[in-house]
């Protein structure tokens, strides 16, 4: 449980040295209980309150990586239910699985289809990160080819999935080096996984037949020293899968049950029969606090939708997505190109760029600062009004880099034109197309 | 430690508004806990799709939403009978889009015309949505609102600008209202106060929060409805008690990467299951902030997020 300012207060040295940066040992203690200071910038406190005070300023839901190389990824670290509260933090990884028995060549071909999903949007990558191994007949050999195989030859990160400690250690042997997330450690063979996972520093989940199952695995695990835990309460059914995410999210934050304050797993692969369900339970969890879900195969048309939703829900509500205001060229422009003007909202602006890129028509951008807002709220909320959108083209540098004194306006701002008509006289104002779709047609007109 | 699952405590539900008449109308909302959380409250409703029709044949429809309707796209009440009788629809939303004054500006006259013959073909309960023009739409609805008296339809969507007209109208003919407000809990608030104000019975109105496209604003649209139900349920504010409605099929289909062809965007995958699938994962993802009322395309999205609602609440 979180301590209080007054109470991580008691454990300080109370000689209000300011070393720390602040006036005194109290202010000190509060930046700390609201998580503005690092216990590290006060070098006075005792080891003991060190210990006290480290557990209890410990995030609620352990944060951690898994894997390695470009598609390592954040999970846990959440520390609220509900996104405009804060934010939330650590992105749904999306896995799929392959069976312990699938051929190389098959393998090869999978691992070439889903790299190739990878979607450009808001000037991130959007793709999925975790190729799930999961044994099908216990042979350890099979097992371990097929991880070092995911590791050795694609980006993605790999999840080993068997209950046999014997197994488990040779696919960790493959492909260690990786980071990979074991899964999973039951009641059965908890002592053995958990060596495992403590010998080569690996996160390792848990598997149990309910939300109440896991705490005992979780409390026996983390006494073994292992920190990096993942959970899966077992439910396969959709409505009590729900439940059991929804109820360990609250109990890790609401009552600091630390035995849960860690990311989640779920397995749409096995709670559906065909990949359109589980593209839906999927969604269901990354709306609703599943940390990683597997899948049973990546597709276009399946990956895109959840990655949208995913970068939806994941954005920071606290501050929109934005670019630098200023002259964007594209297609290398010249005194001769169109001018035309968006706004800031980082949406917007990669919407427009792209079209005017795939336009291949020579253009240059202007992107006024709207305060992160798009066209038409920006225009709704007075921060894309003619007048200001005229003094920025003035100012903006523009003027010395064309000859033609024409300026391209968003369709959706045509109420505009008078205003910046007045703004601009002697410039030819064009209300451009409401939809950037039909930018390009617009400027090879 | 043992396992305690923390329960929340409500400080109010979400009334529920029954539309249409007959045995065919339906209720939605009445909700005591969140989305889906029924280990602490009830759902008694299950989150209703109202598929779309619309009183003019589309012109930028991608393939895949066009296939399933191309023959009767141009014929509002044959588009309206096949959602009934060959996809289960329980509920239709006809969207009025030739009434909007920047394309073909159709006089309310016609627009009740075409609502009519809708009427005609179709005994399930009937929402018809605008074009968001209020000057216009509020002519539009005064105008249906009193030649359809005899049936009660949902009209939507109402601003605060035109709730005075077409408020009035509805009260006077019986119709229920859609409430609605740009993404935000105090504006959506306000909106129902100037209707309850006016004299609008609480329990014919229904809140359309605004509804962003999957990857174009749906976090927004999310985290308010998210703060809507808050507002309903932790505080118990009576004036946001009521179901929400999402207009969703509108902003999906229209994205470009509904849209692209194979050739175009090799990588999304098959263009029908894309779309399919883009409507689907929207879908869910607004059930999962609490709507009741998806307005949506496709009878194979539909089929699925139904399938979804039964598997998440049965
Ligand atoms: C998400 C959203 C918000 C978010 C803000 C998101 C953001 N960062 O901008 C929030 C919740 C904060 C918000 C707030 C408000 N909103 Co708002 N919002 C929306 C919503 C749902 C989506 C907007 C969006 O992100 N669009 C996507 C981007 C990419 O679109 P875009 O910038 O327009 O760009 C497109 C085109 O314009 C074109 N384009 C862009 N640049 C250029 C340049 C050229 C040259 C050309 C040719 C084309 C072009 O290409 C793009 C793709 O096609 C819309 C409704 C809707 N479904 O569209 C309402 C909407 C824009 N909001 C509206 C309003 C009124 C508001 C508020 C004023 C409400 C209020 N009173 O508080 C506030 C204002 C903000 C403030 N005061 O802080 C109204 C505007 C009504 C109007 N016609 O004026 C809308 C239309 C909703 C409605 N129907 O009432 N909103
Ligand atoms: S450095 Fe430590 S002892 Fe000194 S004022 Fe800060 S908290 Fe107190």
């Amino acid at each position: 449980m979180a301590l209080t300012g007054i109470q991580i207060f008691k454990l300080l040295p109370k000689t209000n040295c300011k070393e720390c940066g602040v006036p005194t040992c109290l202010a000190f203690a509060m930046n700390l209980a609201s998580g503005k200071a690092e216990l590290d910038s006060c070098p006075y406190v005792s080891e003991e309150a060190r210990a006290q005070l480290s557990e209890a300023s410990a995030p609620p839901i352990r944060p951690f990586t898994i894997g390695k190389g470009v598609r390592k990824a954040a999970t846990g670290g959440e520390t609220v239910q509900y996104r405009h509260e804060k934010t939330f933090y650590s992105p749904t990884l999306l896995a799929a699985q392959v069976g312990s028995d699938i051929a190389a060549a098959d393998l090869e071909a999978k691992l070439k289809a889903w790299n190739a999903l990878q979607f450009e949007r808001v000037g991130l990558n959007l793709r999925p990160e975790l190729v799930a191994v999961k044994d099908v007949n216990g042979d350890a050999g099979a097992f371990a080819a097929v991880a070092k195989q995911v590791a050795e030859t694609s980006e993605f990160n790999v999840i080993l999935i068997t209950e046999d400690a014997a197994v488990m250690k040779a696919g960790v042997d493959a492909c260690g080096f990786k980071r990979p997330l074991m899964y999973a450690a039951t009641e059965a063979n908890a002592d053995d996984f958990g060596a495992i996972a403590k010998d080569n520093d690996l996160p390792l989940a848990i598997k149990a037949d309910s939300v109440d199952g896991l705490t005992a695995l979780s409390e026996k695990l983390t006494g073994m020293g292992i920190k990096d835990l993942v959970l899966d309460p077992g439910s396969r059914d959709p409505k009590q899968s729900n439940q059991d995410m929804i109820g360990i999210r609250r109990a890790a934050l609401k009552d600091g049950n630390r035995a849960v304050g860690f990311p989640t797993i779920a397995f749409p692969c096995e709670m559906a029969s065909n990949i359109d369900v589980e593209t839906m339970l999927a969604a269901m969890y990354i709306a609703k606090y599943g940390s990683i879900v597997v899948l049973s195969d990546f597709t276009g048309e399946n990956v895109f939708p959840l990655l949208l939703e995913r970068l939806n829900i994941f954005t920071d509500p606290q501050r929109p997505m934005t670019v630098t205001e200023g002259i964007y060229p594209i297609n290398n422009p010249d005194e001769n190109s169109r001018v035309l003007v968006t706004t800031n909202f980082a949406l917007t602006y990669f919407i427009v760029s792209g079209e005017i890129e795939a336009s291949k028509v020579p253009t240059w951008l202007l992107v006024k600062d709207s305060e992160g807002l798009s066209v038409l709220t920006a225009w709704a909320a007075g921060k894309f009004a003619g007048d200001d959108v005229g003094m920025f083209v003035k100012k903006c540098g523009i003027v010395d880099k064309i000859k033609n004194q024409e300026i391209v306006i968003p369709g959706y701002a045509a109420a505009i034109v008078g205003d910046v008509e007045e703004e601009l006289p002697g410039w030819t104002i064009t209300v451009g197309p409401r939809e950037a779709a039909h930018i390009p047609g617009f400027l090879k007109a | 430690m043992s396992f305690e699952f923390y329960k929340e405590s409500y400080a109010g539900g979400i009334k529920p508004i029954s539309i249409g008449k007959g045995d065919k109308a339906i209720t939605v909302g009445g909700e005591t806990c969140y989305p889906f959380y029924q280990f602490e409250g009830e759902m008694p409703h299950k989150p209703k799709i109202a598929m779309e029709i619309w009183d003019m044949a589309p012109e930028e429809w991608p393939a895949a939403a066009l296939e399933p309707f191309k023959d009767v796209v141009s014929d509002p009440a044959a588009w309206a009978k096949k959602c009934v009788d060959e996809f289960g629809a329980e509920l239709i939303v006809l969207q009025l889009k030739s009434t909007d004054p920047n394309g073909t500006d159709a006089s309310p006259a016609d627009a009740s015309a075409t609502v009519k013959k809708v009427l005609g073909a179709v005994d399930v309960p009937l929402i018809i949505w605008g074009v968001a023009n209020h000057e216009k739409d509020e002519a539009v609805f005064k105008q249906i609102a009193e030649d359809c008296q005899d049936v009660q339809l949902t009209i939507g969507p109402v601003e605060d600008t035109n709730h005075k007209g077409i408020g009035a109208a509805a009260m006077g003919y019986g119709h229920a209202i859609i409430s609605s407000s740009p993404i935000d809990v105090n504006l959506a608030k306000q909106v129902n106060i100037l209707l309850e104000n006016l004299g609008m019975p609480m329990d014919r109105v229904i809140i359309d929060p605004t509804t962003g496209g999957l990857g174009y604003g749906m976090e927004y649209s999310y985290s308010v409805m998210e703060r809507l139900r808050m507002a309903a349920m932790a505080q118990g504010d009576d004036k946001l008690q009521m179901p929400m409605i999402n207009n969703l099929a509108n902003e999906v289909w229209k994205c470009k990467e509904a849209k692209e062809t194979v050739e175009e965007a090799p990588t999304l995958g098959d263009p029908e299951r894309r779309g399919i699938l883009m409507e689907t994962v929207g879908a869910v993802t607004y059930l999962m902030a609490g709507s009741d009322i998806l307005i949506m395309r496709h009878p194979e999205s539909i089929r699925l997020v139904k399938a979804y609602i039964d598997a998440i609440m049965d």
